[in-house]
């Protein structure tokens, strides 16, 4: 496969591509149709329940699980003591990304350790889920607790330099940058600090496992199958060509499905162990004990600039935790890095290691809190210069990377910025705070940029063209309303010029070819570069047997003057129908593969990362009103204006687009998981007290992009699944600063940091 | 949830009867009660299911007053064209609760009888008095942003969730209890308790005693009222604080006033104080941040919820304006 | 256990639950109905909404036993203009919260038809318009993780217009 699509993206407006298409999974949507996880009914089905620890370290000494037996309709009490064994996770390894699917590397039920509070420790299987859950609240297990660390707050001083990794560093120095702090004309220098966060994907983590002897059928919410089904072949020691994970409908992930859990393969142990099929469905609680969150950050913004706002010094570091058994230091700085011209860049991650459960991908992992800090920094120092916002981020736009030196693949944020200021009327902002109103509200804009990497992982897809002019396409990789199903049917129709009606993609099965997982933003990219180039090889295969047959009108026609269009392919006004061509060669039909290779994946990752910066981006404007009586915050406008590349979907695009705000905006003024200083115990375990955004906090939100393909990237398509959460809570604090003069370097703003 | 029997009475007689069984508990639209079931923090044996009994219409009392059986639906009180007329304060407040699913379900006597959200309540792990008595309490030194700030204890400083009984309280309800000793009515003020060293004790209802009504009598300075809530996102989350308050005022000065507070204590809070104060004094907004402060002068806080005092008087203010000008809040 | 008659989607179904067997999994699970779904099973999330005799309700928090003798109507018994409209508006994105969006707007318009108020209508018992405000009070107990509640409300206030309003 070649590293540029300089040839895709001229045709990249193509008769679907590009256009606001319907879901192809719509119907299905919303008629009941389409079934999750925990909706496939079979035949001898028991349930499972998870009994969770209630210390956040230590030992079990016992369980009790007589009162849980006793019950009727109990199957069986699972615990380290009679639980059939699992083998260990497989330590991570770049060679084999699989290994990062584990969500942390605890030995369920085969180990009496207890690592964080809410570790399961026992499973309930019974003949009814009400059965399950009340067994489960009878199981007592006994502890010797053992002395944990769970304060963040209190535990950072201990947080060591975080250690990069082959796709992301953790540190950066260029000149010297606390020198040309200390010599700035203007600066500032702030300390930011970032809670917890959970997914809350309104699907709770379901998993329904069924053994046929060693052969495994798991139905999961799952955002990457095929790494799924590898771990669980190597954690219950069977052939992996005997699991087969399905997920054709995830119910909303964010990162907190893109690992396996231990209700996953307690699930499949308790299958195992029981010899039934069996169903485990979290409960709201058990996702927040059992799959990992947001890290919670602190951050150290320091600007200096010259009289006229170009910067001098940019400092950024910041402490993330991990748990002590597992998780992975978030990479906070990463979008900093490249964000501002500076002669002077410091950047460094610290982690600290915490008794709690590991923390997690959750969208824009990083970038979401990190652009926070900064973004909030650099509206500061507009403010403290006196200068536009938008004003201080055009002078310091870097023509390459600040850091790197490597050429920007592909950036627009000045454009982004004109089109929205023009939109958004950012003219008629008095610059002066507190002093814009609507009747008793104070009003206030506030501007941010957006950042997120554009990445690619392997994709293996196959395409097949019937003799009746339907096409199937084949990818194992998850929708999980992305719009991933309906983009990918798209490229196929218009690469191979049939009606979209006559595509068919498959997806969600770990059976199918290999697909990319859902994740980093990477999936669309990475799958359409599959589909093109099974499109591509598919094409070349029909115009093979056509030249093969006398008379054909494609003899001696070449390749790549071959135009794909109304089911057949054409050159110059002459050609065949797929059916006449496939008639003619007396074939039913043909298929084509594109298959990725890992290692030459990882090559050409890290060969291109020395070539350039990709990344989409955006600019964020969010208009607030603030109740000058009570400090309520209500978000009443926004607009984002994307630099995202080729847009396939217009309708999929925005949506996804919209979400990542919605979740910024959340982000921004509500969200936050609480865990209790003195054990570690989730206290907001739950929906009514962790609050997500609802329909009466969101305003219309103007989404826009400058649709301009980038010519690194297959159609020139960008993944657009995370960027728009990056700068959104920043863009939410600058117009609460503005309202009214106040900066919370403190997330969530509440309104009790608004008072007094 | 821990297996019980249910049992769907077809007479008040009947269900009092059902419900003097020890480990009985009627059951309403559910909304809060299945929840406790299912998080194990109720364990009925008896469920006695009331939604029969026809307890379900708001009627007219002499005078303008309304008499609202205990089984009106949330919805239907908050849609009731004589309750928006007479008792605004009383729509919004059912309004501003919940969701409308929540509302089609839940009834008025179950509102009464709603349990606190303190977080530390609802999980098994942690202390709590209320939940355990003599266990302690997690929330005094833990989160304790949502707790409360008046009439709190050693032992409990929950705070009560309901917005329907903050407006009752404000309006001098009654609520009508039946039990085997016959009818009794008590004030709404007096029908929850403070926590003290009892915090699981929340009402004064007896055992197998049941709501089967509340009286409002007729209050003319209502027809101007507001309830006013104020809570970390726009809908469907519970107090931090709320206000419920009608005024009237004459020439300049307040001649009449109701005023009850959400949010800030372990029961539904009619400030009494701050009403005294604002009788007879001017209309305008230093009277009424005198009164407020007044009112939150005995506030007893804790890390997190230092907040809620000023947050309740400026929300007191805030109201009270609006009910003075007429106008819009914002 | 005990034995209940609904009628579920327009078909009476007799089956016997115990009273601990919430409204939701007797559909669940009893009955194959998966359409309603289960977000928290505690009445914050709205996934589970289905209409009992008409009326919106959180079926988690429902117990079946007092549902006996009700009309349920769960997303797959609905036939509804709003169904289509949240396709062309794309008003979801995973999927798992649209039954409960779709079953809460339905009982919405009928509640809004018979002059039910919101937190956010005027005081007084005067007609009002199903402002863009209104329908996102309204629906505010249906939590919406991919955010797609723009969709959402184009979807509702197109076919509100299309039906008139009070």
């Amino acid at each position: 496969m070649s590293t540029t699509y300089a040839d895709k993206t001229a045709s990249a407006t193509g008769k679907y591509v590009g256009r606001a298409v319907d879901r192809v999974d719509g119907p299905a949507k919303t008629t009941g149709e389409a079934r999750f996880a925990a909706e496939y009914p079979y035949p001898g089905l028991a349930y499972a329940a998870l009994v969770h620890a209630t210390i956040p370290r230590g030992r079990l000494t016992a369980v009790d699980t007589a009162a849980a037996l006793a019950v009727r309709g109990v199957i069986d009490v699972l615990t380290h003591e009679n639980a059939p064994p699992m083998k260990p996770a497989p330590k991570v390894s770049f060679l084999d990304l699989s290994t990062l699917v584990s969500g942390t590397p605890v030995n369920y039920l085969a180990t009496d350790e207890v690592h964080w509070n809410g570790q399961p420790v026992a499973v309930v299987v019974a003949e009814t889920p009400e059965t399950a859950r009340y067994a489960a609240s009878l199981v007592r297990p006994a502890y010797e607790e053992l002395p944990a660390a769970v304060d963040f707050a209190a535990e950072e001083g201990n947080a060591v330099p975080q250690k990069g990794n082959l796709i992301s560093e953790a540190a950066a120095d260029k000149g010297d940058a606390p020198a040309a702090l200390a010599t700035a004309a203007h600066s500032v220098d702030l300390t930011f600090s970032t809670p917890p966060h959970h997914h809350n994907a309104i699907e709770p983590h379901a998993t329904t496992a069924v053994w046929d002897g060693d052969r495994l059928t798991v139905h999961e919410a799952a955002q990457n199958i095929a790494w799924t089904r590898r771990h669980l072949a190597q954690r219950f020691g069977v052939p992996e060509k005997g699991v087969r994970v399905l997920s054709p409908y995830v119910g909303g992930g964010f990162g907190g499905k893109g690992s396996v859990w231990a209700g996953t393969l307690l699930a499949v142990l308790a299958a195992r162990a029981t010899g039934r099929p069996v169903r485990l469905a979290l409960t709201r609680e058990g996702v927040y004990h059992t799959v990992g969150g947001r890290t919670p950050s602190t951050q150290r913004v320091a600007l200096g600039s010259d009289a006229d706002g170009r910067l001098t010094a940019l400092i950024h570091t910041s402490v993330s935790r991990t748990g002590r058994a597992g998780g992975m230091g978030e990479p906070i700085t990463a979008g900093t890095r490249h964000l501002y011209a500076s002669p002077n860049i410091h950047l460094r991650q610290n982690v600290v290691q915490l008794d709690l459960l590991a923390n997690t991908f959750m969208r824009a992992p990083g970038e979401s809190i990190g652009t926070f800090a900064v973004e909030s920094a650099m509206d500061e120092l507009a403010c403290e210069l006196g200068l536009d916002p938008i004003e201080l981020r055009l002078r310091n736009e870097p023509d390459r990377d600040p850091v790197g030196g490597q050429r920007l693949a592909h950036r627009r944020l000045r454009e982004a910025y004109a089109l929205g200021a023009e939109r958004f009327g950012w003219s008629t902002r008095d610059p002066r705070p507190g002093v814009m109103r609507d009747g008793r509200w104070l009003v206030g804009m506030g501007v941010a940029t957006a950042y997120h990497p554009s990445m690619r992982m392997p994709a293996n897809v196959t395409v097949r063209l019937g003799a009746d002019g339907t096409v199937v396409v084949r990818c194992g990789l998850q929708e999980m309303g992305m719009g991933t199903a309906t983009v990918q049917a798209q490229i196929a129709a218009d690469e191979l010029g049939v009606p979209l009606e006559s595509v068919r993609f498959e997806y969600g099965d770990s059976d199918l070819p290999s697909g990319p997982g859902a994740g980093g933003s990477a999936q669309t990219a990475s799958a359409a570069a599959g589909v093109l180039d099974a499109c591509d090889k598919l094409r070349r295969t029909l115009l093979g047997l056509a030249r093969r047959v006398p008379g054909s009108p494609l003899r001696g026609v070449r390749p790549e003057d071959l135009e794909a269009r109304d089911g057949g392919l054409y050159h110059a006004g002459r050609g065949q129908t797929y059916a006449e061509i496939l008639a003619a060669a007396g074939r039913g039909h043909v298929e084509a593969e594109s298959r990725a290779g890992m290692l030459g994946f990882m090559v050409r990752t890290l060969r291109e990362r020395r070539q350039w910066v990709r990344a989409a981006t955006g600019a964020q404007f969010c208009e607030v009103r603030v109740d000058p009586d009570t400090m309520e915050v209500r978000v009443s406008r926004w607009l984002g204006v994307f630099d995202v590349g080729t847009v396939i979907n217009a309708r999929t695009a925005a949506s996804q687009l919209r979400g990542g705000i919605v979740m910024g905006i959340g982000m921004a003024l509500s969200e936050q998981t609480l865990i209790d200083h003195r054990d570690g115990r989730i206290v907001n375990a739950s929906l009514s007290e962790y609050h997500v955004p609802v329909h009466a906090d969101i305003p219309r939100i103007d989404v826009q992009w400058l649709n301009e393909p980038d010519s690194t990237m297959p159609l020139g398509l960008r993944g657009i699944g995370e960027v728009s959460i990056t700068g959104a809570a920043a863009a939410v604090a600058n117009a609460v600063r503005h309202a009214t003069g106040r900066r919370v370097l403190d997330l969530p703003i509440t309104l009790d940091k608004l008072m007094g | 949830m821990k297996p019980f029997a249910y049992v769907k009475p077809a007479d008040v007689e009947a269900a009092i009867q059902a419900a003097a069984q020890p480990g009985a508990r009627f059951l309403g639209g559910g909304t809060n009660l299945v929840d406790l079931m299912r998080e194990g923090i109720e364990q009925p044996d008896t469920v006695v299911d009331v939604t029969g009994l026809p307890f379900d219409t708001v009627d007219d009392l002499p005078g303008g007053g309304l008499r609202i059986g205990a089984l009106v639906r949330n919805s239907a009180l908050a849609a009731d064209r004589r309750v928006r007329e007479r008792y605004p304060m009383l729509s919004q407040a059912v309004l501003s609760g919940a969701s409308a699913q929540l509302r089609n379900m839940a009834t008025v006597g179950g509102n009464l009888l709603q349990r606190t959200r303190c977080p530390y309540f609802y999980d098994h792990a942690s202390a709590c008095n209320k939940r355990e008595p003599g266990r302690g309490c997690d929330a005094l030194d833990g989160f304790n942003r949502g707790a409360a700030i008046l009439g709190v204890s050693a032992s409990c400083v929950a705070a009560h969730p309901s917005d329907l009984c903050v407006a009752l309280a404000a309006l001098d309800a009654v609520v009508e209890l039946r039990g085997q000793d016959g009818t009794r009515r008590v004030p709404l003020t007096d029908f929850h308790r403070l926590p003290g060293d009892t915090p699981e004790v929340e009402t004064v209802l007896a055992p197998g005693e049941l709501v089967t009504a509340v009286e409002l009598p007729p209050a003319p300075v209502a027809a101007n009222s507001r309830y006013r809530k104020v809570r970390d996102r726009a809908s469907y989350a519970f107090a931090l604080v709320s206000v419920a308050a009608a005024l009237e005022v004459r020439d300049g000065v307040v001649t009449d006033v109701c005023l009850a507070l959400g949010g800030v204590a372990p029961r539904p809070w009619r400030a009494t104080e701050a009403e005294r104060l604002l009788v007879g004094g001017p209309a305008d907004e230093s009277a009424y941040r005198r009164a407020a402060e007044a009112e939150l002068a005995g506030a007893s806080t804790r890390r997190d919820n230092a907040f809620k005092a000023a947050l309740a008087t400026a929300t007191i203010v805030a109201t009270l304006r609006e009910l003075s000008t007429g106008g819009d809040p914002r | 256990m005990t034995q209940i008659r609904m009628n579920v989607n327009g078909s009476v179904e007799s089956l016997d639950v115990e009273p601990w067997v919430s409204l939701l999994d007797a559909l669940r699970e009893r009955l194959g109905l998966t359409g309603p779904k289960k977000g928290c099973d505690q009445g914050a999330c709205g996934a589970c909404t289905v209409l009992a005799d008409g009326l919106r309700i959180n079926a988690c928090l429902a117990l079946a036993v007092q549902y006996d003798g009700s009309e349920i109507t769960t997303i797959e018994g609905v036939a509804h203009p709003l169904q289509e409209a949240f396709v062309r508006h794309d008003g979801f994105q995973c999927g798992y919260c649209t039954p409960g969006q779709l079953c809460s707007a339905i009982g919405m318009l009928a509640e809004y038809e018979a002059g039910m108020p919101s937190a956010v209508t005027p005081p007084g018992a005067g007609a009002y318009e199903l402002s863009e405000s209104e329908v996102r009070e309204r629906m505010s107990g249906n939590l919406c993780r991919c955010g797609a509640y723009n969709g959402i409300l184009d979807a509702i206030m197109d076919v509100a217009g299309e039906e008139g309003t009070r």
